[in-house]
C-alpha cells in the first residue's frame, strides 16, 4: 500500500487533470444538450429532425468510437481543435492551450457524447410538465421561447435534475477512457503508468484511482439525493 | 426435465467430438518428452514430471511474440521459451502460451498464472522487488523514429528545447525514460496504447517523433520503406530478461545455464535469424547472463 504515499503526487495530478476535463466537458455537455433538447421539441420540423438525428447518432455510438473519430479523424481533416484555445480559460485549464491537441480532442468527444444523454434527460423533464401548462401559456399569447423560458423549463428543471446528475456521474467515469487516446496524466492513465512501467502491484493502484473517482462522484450523488428529498417535500 | 438432461448430454457429446476434431490436425510435434533427472523438489523436476508448462509472452509484439493467423504466438521470445522448455525435457507442443501484457507481468508470476515469462521484459530494480530475472538473453536499446526528411531531431536532446513532441506507449519503460529528456510532459509527450496510433499521430503531424526500443521501431522502418528513419544511436540499454518467481534460485540458474548453452550451440542465433532478425535489427554478441 506504500504506493499511495510514495506516489501521492501522481494520484493528485491525475485527479486534478480528470477533474479539469470533467468540469469542462460537463459545462459543454449541459450547454450543447440544452440546445439539442430545444431543437427536439421545436415546432419547426427540420430543426426537430436535426435534434433527433444528433441524439440517434451520439447516443447509439460507443464512446470509444466517438473518441477514435475525434482523435484520429479530426487531424485527418486538418483540424487540431484550436478553436478550444479560449483565451483566459486556458490559464486555469492549462491543457487547453498546449500544442498537443489530444486533451481538446478528448474534450470534444466527451462533450458530444454526453450532450445526447443530457438532451434526453432534459426532454424527459419537459415531458413531465403537464401539457396543460404549455397550452395555457400559449393561449395567453406567449411565444415558443417565452413559453419555454417562463413556464415549461422552470418546472421541468425539477424533474430533470436527478437524471442529469446521473448523466454527469456516468460522464466522470467515462472520462477514464481519455488516457487511451493520447491524454497523459489523468487518473486511469496514471494507474497504467504506475503498474506497468514502474511495477507497482495492480490492486493497490486500482484502489487508489477508484478513491480518486469516488471523491468526484460521491459528493455529486449526495447532492442529488438532497435535491431529490427537497423536491419530494415541495411536491407535496 | 428429462428433455433438458438429454440436451445437455447431446451438447457435451458434440463438444467432445468438436474437441477431438480440433486436436486431430496437429502437424508439428515438438519431440517426445524425456524423463530427465533434476534435483528432487525443484521446479524443474515438478515441470518435467507434469509434462506441461505455462509460458507468458506478448501476443502483439512483431518479431518477439505475435499471435497471427496460425493461432500460435511467433517470435524471438517464443523461440527462446522453446529452447528452455526443450531443456526441461518437455515437448514444445505441450507449452501453453499465456498472454502477459506489460501491465500484468509481475502479477502473473506472483499469482502462479505462468511458470516463467519471456515478453520483451526489461530487467530493472523496481521489478526485481517482486520477481527475479534470468538472463538477459538480448540487449535492446531505446531509439527515436522520425520522418525520413526530418533533420531537426538527431537524438533525445532535441526534446529539451520544449518545441518537439514525442509519442510512446502508455506504461512502457521507454515512455518513462523519455520523460527525463522532455522539458514539459504536458505539452510534449503523447501516450497511446499501441504503437500504430503513435505512427498515425506522426503521419498526421501531431507529434514529431515516436520513441521506444530499437527493434520495434525497425519493424516500422522495414514495413514502410523510405518513409521513416531512426534518429541517431540507441540512448539506453534495455536488457531483456526472463521473469521467474523471486525465491526460485534453482530454476533461475537452470535457465541461465540453458541460455549459455544456447549461445554456444547456435540455437540462440538461429532463433533470432528466424524471427526479429528479419527486420534488419542487429543481434550483437551474446549478453553475459547476470547471476545475482
Amino acid at each position: 500500500m506504500s504506493v499511495w504515499v510514495d506516489k501521492f503526487d501522481v494520484f493528485a495530478g491525475g485527479f486534478w487533470l480528470t477533474l479539469q476535463i470533467c468540469v469542462l466537458a460537463a459545462i459543454g455537455a449541459l450547454v450543447l444538450g440544452a440546445v439539442v433538447a430545444v431543437l427536439r421539441i421545436s415546432p419547426v420540423p427540420p430543426l426537430r429532425a436535426l435534434g433527433t438525428a444528433y441524439v440517434t447518432i451520439f447516443r447509439n455510438m460507443p464512446l470509444t468510437v466517438v473518441m477514435f473519430f475525434s482523435a484520429f479523424a479530426l487531424p485527418a481533416l486538418g483540424s487540431n481543435a484550436d478553436f478550444l484555445r479560449i483565451p483566459g480559460l486556458e490559464l486555469v485549464f492549462t491543457r487547453l492551450g498546449t500544442d498537443l491537441p489530444y486533451f481538446r480532442f478528448a474534450l470534444i468527444a466527451l462533450t458530444l457524447y454526453t450532450a445526447a444523454f443530457v438532451c434526453e434527460a432534459l426532454r424527459a423533464g419537459i415531458n413531465a410538465v403537464s401539457p396543460g401548462q404549455a397550452e395555457a401559456a400559449r393561449s395567453l399569447g406567449l411565444t415558443f421561447t417565452q413559453n419555454l423560458r417562463y413556464v415549461v423549463l422552470p418546472q421541468s428543471w425539477k424533474a430533470s435534475i436527478v437524471p442529469l446528475g446521473s448523466v454527469i456521474i456516468a460522464m466522470i467515469k467515462n472520462s477514464a477512457l481519455i488516457g487511451f487516446f493520447g491524454v497523459v496524466g489523468d487518473l486511469s492513465q496514471s494507474a497504467d503508468q504506475l503498474t506497468s512501467a514502474e511495477g507497482y502491484a495492480f490492486i493497490p493502484v486500482a484502489i487508489g484511482i477508484s478513491i480518486g473517482y469516488l471523491i468526484m462522484t460521491v459528493p455529486l450523488g449526495a447532492l442529488l439525493d438532497r435535491i431529490e428529498r427537497r423536491q419530494a417535500v415541495a411536491a407535496r | 426435465m428429462r428433455f433438458t438432461r438429454a440436451a445437455v448430454v447431446a451438447t457435451a457429446a458434440a463438444l467432445t467430438l468438436g474437441l477431438t476434431a480440433c486436436g486431430g490436425d496437429k502437424t508439428e510435434s515438438g519431440g517426445t518428452g524425456t524423463a530427465k533427472s533434476f534435483a528432487a523438489g525443484s521446479t524443474m523436476e515438478k515441470l518435467n514430471k507434469a509434462q506441461a508448462i505455462k509460458v507468458g509472452t506478448k501476443f502483439d509484439q512483431p518479431g518477439f511474440g505475435l499471435k497471427g493467423l496460425s493461432g500460435k504466438p511467433e517470435g524471438f521470445d517464443v523461440e527462446v521459451a522453446k529452447i528452455i522448455v526443450k531443456e526441461l525435457g518437455i515437448p514444445t507442443d505441450k507449452i501453453e502460451f499465456v498472454e502477459t501484457t506489460s501491465k500484468i507481468r509481475e502479477d502473473a508470476i506472483v499469482n502462479n498464472n505462468v511458470d516463467f515469462i519471456v515478453a520483451t521484459y526489461t530487467i530493472n530494480d523496481k521489478r526485481k522487488e517482486r520477481i527475479a530475472f534470468a538472463g538477459p538473453y538480448y540487449e535492446a536499446g531505446q531509439n527515436i523514429l522520425v520522418k525520413a526528411d526530418d533533420a531537426t531531431i538527431t537524438g533525445p536532446d532535441a526534446f529539451k528545447a520544449g518545441d518537439k513532441k514525442v509519442c510512446s506507449v502508455t506504461g512502457s519503460t521507454p515512455a518513462e525514460n523519455i520523460k527525463t529528456y522532455v522539458k514539459d510532459v504536458a505539452t510534449q509527450l503523447v501516450l497511446f496504447d499501441t504503437y500504430d496510433k503513435c505512427i498515425s499521430a506522426l503521419d498526421g503531424g501531431q507529434v514529431n517523433a515516436v520513441t521506444t526500443d530499437n527493434v520495434i521501431l525497425l519493424g516500422y522502418v522495414a514495413k514502410n520503406e523510405g518513409k521513416y528513419k531512426l534518429a541517431g544511436d540507441n540512448f539506453t540499454k534495455e536488457p531483456y530478461g526472463i521473469g521467474v518467481k523471486i525465491d526460485d534460485k534453482d530454476f533461475r540458474s537452470f535457465i541461465n545455464d540453458t541460455l549459455e548453452k544456447a549461445y554456444k550451440d547456435g540455437s540462440w542465433k538461429k532463433a533470432w535469424d528466424d524471427t526479429a532478425g528479419k527486420f534488419g535489427a542487429e543481434l550483437g554478441s551474446a549478453p553475459a547472463v547476470n547471476r545475482y
